[in-house]
């Protein structure tokens, strides 16, 4: 069963203009039910505007888009998906409760039903005693878990994260990194997610989907094997084994058939 | 309850400086005034010129003439009498400048069509505008209701409320974020939901400073729309009177410049009220 499907995709920017910009060509890639995908490339790849694209923010130029076997456009207005970007995005004069409530509210489901959804998905990001709180009076590690939970809160079956975690510290990251991944299997919800940083792709990834620019392609796609993680995975030879890849694909190295096992 | 006690004792304290500035210059200027080149930099101080606060204020007990009302009431019943001009401009302003923003963010090219025009109107000297306004009130009528010349000053009052409130408001609708934008579209939320979930909640920081701005120029274009168009019964007109007694009851004209800043005061105190009960809800970080 497949989550998203994208298939001969590209994006060109201000077409016919002097400043046309060519951001992606050529993309194929099919993300399964229940699996985790990290977008990774340098800055420029377009690995946002793929994100852009699948979440029907923005139109493709050419190639065809399927989300939960749907058209892109029809998958959004279903709400099939939660998005997550760098930034938080709550809406400061909303409570927390209320700030996660608001996709349910624009879906129109019962007070009650809200309220109660609302306050499943703050367990599950570990704030339910904050929810009367306002956003300007949480961390930037707490306002983006509300936003999580925020995007989590119609149980969409695909979440779409934009460098969720960019902005926080090493410490948070690692904690919300955790998080992310017991809430995702947990509630079986297939995840693409755009990164900078490689050991978060391979720590959190079944497959790493390496990207280059000028224009935007995926040049390689590195699957990756830990097992469930736990606190020694972050150490195992395995996770350095990945992260050794991930680089090697980012540089455009041919990567060899047995790769040796090697840390950094 | 402190913080209310010192925002009152604040506020005596301003009115007890000013009082101690106006005598305090009247006691130590020259009644004749400075005179430097030719040019008067500082005005008379003798009692047609500056009248005593006292005399201001005892003025208020006084009938208006011989046997008549006293003067705090005249006074108090011209500026209830403006006030419904200024209320009525205040609120069709507000909403005119609510609904211009709103369309000029919906529209990019109305914006750019006519935000041009919503500057060039603020131009144009009321002083000219205000016979023209009266000119055309007086060939219309509501229905059987024959045009009012309050009406005319309505309008004035109006003409100059709508401004602050159309340039503030776009800026508070066009001042989410993208990525707020686009969370709102990735919940398939249209243009009428993403105004009032998320563009008019956004705007509040930037309306009530618009709103202040506008419930200020409402009170100058009422009164001075009563100065320009001759209308009877508002507290512009008793500027006016009044100041023609200058000569014989220089503490007159005073009494309606006061009722004025009071009638200013109030409508402010109305738009803070009104800050302070949406505020409320808002952020106590």
């Amino acid at each position: 069963m497949t989550s998203v499907v994208l298939e001969g995709v590209s994006k060109v920017f201000n077409a016919g203009r002097a400043d046309e910009v060519t951001a992606l060509t050529g993309v194929d890639l099919t993300v399964a039910r229940g699996e985790f995908v990290s977008l990774i490339g340098p800055s420029g790849c377009g690995k946002s505007t793929l994100l852009r694209l699948v979440g029907d923010l923005i139109q493709p130029t050419s190639g065809a888009i399927t989300v939960a076997g749907k058209s892109a456009r029809t998958a959004r207005v279903d709400q099939e998906y939660g998005i997550a970007f760098q930034q938080a995005g709550l809406f400061d004069w909303r409570t927390v409760q209320r700030n996660v409530e608001l996709p349910l509210e624009l879906r129109g489901s019962p007070r009650q039903e809200r309220h109660d959804r609302a306050r499943e998905m703050l367990d599950l990001v570990g704030l339910a005693e904050f929810a009367g709180h306002y956003p300007a009076q949480l961390s930037g590690g707490m306002q983006q878990r509300v936003a999580i939970a925020r995007a989590l809160a119609v149980h969409p079956p695909l979440l779409l994260m934009d460098e969720p975690f960019g902005a926080l510290d090493e410490m948070t990251r690692e904690r919300l990194q955790d998080e992310l991944l017991r809430i995702c299997a947990s509630t079986g919800t297939s995840t693409i997610f755009v990164t900078h940083s490689i050991p978060e792709a391979v720590y959190l990834s079944d497959r790493v989907v390496v990207m280059s620019a000028r224009p935007g392609r995926i040049t390689e796609v590195v699957p990756v094997d830990l097992g469930p993680r736990t606190e020694a995975t972050r150490q195992s030879p395995g996770f350095f084994a990945g992260i050794t890849k991930v680089r090697k694909a980012l540089r455009g190295d041919p990567v060899p058939a047995a790769e040796p096992l090697v840390a950094p | 309850m402190n913080r209310r006690l010192r925002l009152a004792l604040g506020g005596v304290g301003a009115v007890l400086v000013g009082v101690a500035l106006w005598e305090g210059y009247k006691a130590v200027g020259d009644p004749d005034g400075t005179v430097l080149f030719g040019a008067r930099v500082l005005p008379r101080t003798d009692d047609a010129a500056m009248p005593h606060v006292w005399t201001v204020l005892s003025r208020f007990g006084d009938p208006e003439l011989a046997g008549g009302d006293p003067i705090w009431l005249v006074v108090l019943q011209a500026c209830l009498f403006t006030l419904r001009s200024v209320a009525i401009g205040f609120v069709a302003g507000a909403l005119v400048g609510l609904l211009l923003a709103v369309l000029m963010q919906r529209l990019r090219v109305v914006e750019r069509g006519l935000l041009p025009y919503v500057i060039l109107s603020q131009t144009v000297p009321l002083i000219a505008l205000a016979p023209v306004i009266a000119g055309w009130g007086g060939r219309l009528a509501i229905g059987p209701y024959p045009w009012q010349p309050w009406m005319s000053v309505t309008v004035i009052a109006l003409y100059l409320a709508f401004f602050p409130v159309a340039v503030g408001m776009l800026r508070g609708l066009q001042s989410p974020a993208p990525i707020a934008e686009e969370l709102m579209r990735s919940y398939a939320a249209g243009w009428w939901r993403t105004l009032v979930k998320l563009r008019l909640p956004a705007s509040t920081p930037y309306l009530f400073p618009a709103l202040r701005l506008a419930a200020a120029a409402a009170v100058v274009g009422a009164v001075v729309g009563e100065i320009s168009t001759g209308t009877r019964g508002g507290v512009g007109r008793l500027v006016i009177e009044y100041s023609r007694e200058a000569t014989t009851d220089p503490a007159k004209v005073f009494t309606a410049m006061v009722g004025a800043a009071a009638l200013g005061l109030a409508v402010a105190a109305i738009v803070g009220l009104g800050e302070f009960l949406v505020g409320r809800r808002r952020v106590r970080a």
